[in-house]
């Protein structure tokens, strides 16, 4: 069984906050045992369909089946199945890391001896095996996180919600989240997940729709994405002047696309060399020259603009 | 061949158990100083009961009602404070306690997150809020009892009654809560549950208020409270009365039950 | 001194945004209280209390107990969330502010507030008939004493305790007990002679003794000038302790 079942189903999925559409018809499917990706700016809608799929926020219009079922109907029975960590964690302050386990597995009606080992489990998992005691405002950041997915885990879901899962973490934190996330994908764990990083995106995501003002605007693994949407190669010049615009027309025909920004040149093109041989050719001298290959930001920022969006 | 992880369907127990599993989450939450505070919340009534009821008890001397009973100040207002407890023990979980779970720590999206239901988390609290408030109710009780104020057999009555009073308090706190924009809100909740402590025929009897405020009182839940406890412990054995008195207070237990409930589901289920 | 009025000016235009929150606590209740007790339960005290009618001699007592109560609230919650929750008096003291400065300027509001609700509280009474002399308008600045002798030592409580638990407990075991005991409602000579000088030690007693000569216009139970020189003890005491929790919380 190499095709499974769409674990999740979307058509024409939309959600509406009195005038303002969130979510505005999206059409998507998730398999069984992928790690499926929603990228997109702040605002795109990433998080409302996260919330409809965690049945917790009642669809507008459209069709959304989850694990077969109906979210409206069956959300209880759905959200026994999954696991969710929430863009901010909603820790339990008043208790300590490991109480806050196995209160929570209590609410799937978990009996009290499988929840200690679970959560005993879980806490070795994500690192936090020694701080079990503790309570959770001392954590860090990154500790808090990965007991927020702890959390997600207890009742073994068969799809975990992970919406920005690094969002705010120092660099040793975000990789070991990354790593422990990459762990539960091998074991078979479906996970779908929200992000505006694209390292992230590239690190976790077998596929991936990037959203915008809530729509998809596109759909795909990362290396089909930049395939599609941007080149093989990036040169990023800058030039020693009041205005990089000026420069847009003298390197006109250099590869596909020729982009300005206040600090530098971005040349979009299949061969960099070439490309810095031709700019020399045609007698510029840019102060610095950096030829790098194209990633997803690329193409994030080619199809939802540079402006920012807050 | 992939192994996948099989569905793993997890026992469906229905709200009653889910509904105990938020209660269990508050018995854990549990310890140092927040746990004295709820224990020692039996103190505020018996000191009330202590300094108006003996206290200014003395300078009043003995009540005589309007049935022609005579009693002993304290006697008379002991049970009030009873009924005013029960409300305030409710209410402070309700109000305060639940806001702020559901405002600041924001735990009931977690739950939500979970098969937990809004209903479900509104029972829960409601059945955390009520085995504190039964505390409290049942130590008051003992204090009446040793102080001579009523007999144990009226006593245990009486308990039954302060549950239901605390019933009612806390499912009605807990709608209001869902209203309550910010901490300032509660400000006018409090002010309201005071002035319903000063005038529900808590330290005179409603007979002596002017007809109007009279009436307006006797449609309180608080002066129904303490007009069942008061039948019961002082014993004026007004049956008929004392059953509107139920009936009103389960009313009101239900219509805030479903109200915060709703409430719930239009806040955290956007 | 014009750092610590800035610092009261920081506080004044907080309370430009929740002063009508504020009135229903430090005023409307009081007065309800005035009318349950005073009016109503003083109608089943036909020999009133020591010669004077119960609502003439419960109203200074509510009067000092209303401030005491104010004061409690302004120098417990907002304290402690100043230091633990919104971190406000590190904010302030990251600028060119001393200790005392921060402290002084919190002192001086709630110093304010409380005035700021006898003031009201005292023209009801009068026109209730309970106000029976000029001399009540003495109970002004001796409320502020009052309210200095309370909200010093409170805030240096509040600036120590880290959850606010505690603060639920000082109210459920100091402040309630006090305004129930210490003379307000009933004299406290009628309690046994243990609690009778408990009442005594507490700040509230005196101020309650010094409002109802005042309102009364009669000589207090005590000496006058020893129960400002009581309050004054309390006053210089807590601001002592609080200046120092301050000065080692905000400057190590």
């Amino acid at each position: 069984m190499t095709e499974g079942r769409p674990l999740i189903e979307a058509t024409g999925l939309v959600k509406r906050f009195g005038s303002f559409t969130a979510v505005d018809g999206i059409d998507l499917s998730v398999r069984a045992g992928e790690a499926f990706g929603f990228l997109g700016p702040n605002g795109a809608g990433k998080s409302s369909t996260m919330r409809m799929i965690g049945c917790v926020s009642p669809v507008t219009a459209g069709e959304l089946r989850i694990l077969g079922l109906d979210p409206a109907r069956d959300g209880p029975a759905i959200r026994a199945r999954l696991g969710v960590c929430p863009q901010s964690d909603n820790l339990d302050p008043e208790l300590t890391v490991a109480e806050n386990l196995t209160t929570y597995a209590r609410f799937f009606g978990i009996p009290r001896k499988v929840a200690r080992a679970r959560a005993a489990e879980l806490l070795d998992f994500v690192q936090l095996g020694e701080r079990a005691g503790s309570k959770v405002e001392p954590l860090s950041g990154g500790m808090k996180r990965r007991l927020t997915i702890a959390r997600a885990l207890i009742n073994e879901p068969e799809v975990v919600l992970l919406d920005e899962p690094t969002t705010g973490l120092d660099p040793q934190a975000r990789h070991l989240v990354w790593e422990r996330l990459f762990r539960l994908k091998q074991r078979g764990v479906t996970l779908v997940l929200t992000t505006h990083y694209m390292d992230e995106a590239e690190q976790l995501c077998d596929r991936l729709v990037v959203m915008d003002a809530g729509r998809i605007v596109a759909e795909g693994s990362p290396r089909d994405l930049i395939a599609r949407h941007s080149t093989r190669e990036v040169v990023e010049l800058r030039f020693l002047a009041e205005s990089q615009e000026v420069f847009v027309d003298k390197l006109a025909g250099i590869g596909s696309r020729v982009e300005a920004l206040p600090d530098r040149v971005l040349l979009y093109v299949d061969d960099g060399d070439a490309a810095v041989a031709t700019v020399h050719d045609r007698a510029l001298s840019p102060a610095s020259v950096l030829v790098r290959r194209s990633s997803l930001e690329d193409v994030f920022l080619h199809l939802t603009g540079r402006t920012l969006v807050d | 061949m992939v192994a996948l992880v099989l569905p793993r369907l997890i026992s469906f127990e229905g709200p009653v158990r889910r509904s105990m599993s938020v209660a269990e989450r508050n018995a854990a939450a549990l310890r140092s100083a927040y746990w004295l505070v709820m224990i020692s919340g039996f103190v505020e009534p018996v000191v009330y009961l202590l300094s108006i009821g003996i206290g200014v008890g003395g300078l009043v001397g003995d009540l005589t009602l309007p049935s022609g009973a005579v009693v002993d100040y304290a006697a008379f207002v002991a049970p009030a404070m009873l009924a005013s407890a029960a409300m305030s023990g409710a209410l402070a979980e309700a109000t305060f306690n639940f806001f702020g779970k559901m405002k600041y720590m924001r735990l009931y999206e977690g739950m939500l997150a979970t098969p937990v239901r809004p209903f479900e988390i509104a029972l829960g609290e409601l059945a955390w809020a009520m085995v504190r408030g039964s505390l409290y109710s049942a130590a008051f009780l003992v204090v009446m009892v040793a102080l001579d104020l009523t007999t144990v057999g009226r006593a245990l009555l009486a308990f039954p009654a302060a549950v239901l009073v605390g019933f009612a308090f806390g499912s009605l706190g807990m709608a209001f809560s869902t209203f309550m924009r910010s901490w300032q809100d509660f400000d006018l909740m409090g002010s309201a549950q005071f002035a319903l402590f000063l005038f529900s025929g808590t330290f005179v009897p409603a007979e002596s208020y002017h007809p109007a405020l009279r009436w307006l009182v006797e449609v309180t839940p608080l002066y129904r409270a303490v007009d069942l406890i008061r039948g019961i412990s002082i014993g004026t054995d007004e049956v008929l009365g004392g059953l509107i008195d139920v009936g009103y207070l389960l009313l009101v237990t239900a219509a805030g039950l479903v109200i915060a409930g709703r409430r719930m589901t239009t806040l955290l289920c956007k | 001194m014009t750092a610590t009025l800035a610092v009261f000016e920081y506080h004044l235009v907080g309370y430009r945004r929740t002063w009508r929150g504020s009135v229903f606590g430090s005023f409307l209740l009081p007065l309800l209280t005035m009318l349950g007790f005073g009016v109503g339960v003083g109608a089943y005290i036909a020999g009133g209390v020591g010669g004077v009618s119960y609502l003439d001699y419960v109203v200074p007592g509510l009067l000092a107990s209303t401030v005491v109560q104010v004061t409690m609230f302004e120098t417990t919650w907002p304290v402690l969330g100043n230091f633990e929750w919104h971190k406000i008096y590190f904010g302030q003291a990251a600028a060119p502010l001393r200790a005392a400065d921060i402290l002084g300027g919190h002192l001086v509001f709630v110093l304010f507030r409380a005035v700021l609700c006898a003031a009201p509280f005292l023209l009801i009474a009068t026109l209730f008939g309970a106000v029976h002399s000029w001399w009540a308008l003495a109970t002004l600045p001796v409320v502020a004493l009052l309210a200095f002798a309370v909200a010093a030592p409170t805030i240096a409580y509040s600036a120590t305790v880290r959850s606010d638990s505690y603060l639920a407990l000082l109210f459920r075991f100091a402040v309630l007990p006090m305004s129930l005991f210490a003379g307000v409602f009933f004299p406290v000579e009628s309690m046994p002679v243990g609690l009778r000088w408990v009442a005594y030690a507490t700040p509230l007693w005196h101020g309650v003794d010094l409002c109802r000569a005042a309102t009364l216009g009669v000589a207090p139970q005590w000496s006058g000038w020893g129960h400002v020189g009581y309050l004054a003890l309390w006053a210089a005491a807590g601001w002592w302790l609080a200046r120092r929790r301050f000065q080692t919380r905000l400057f190590h």
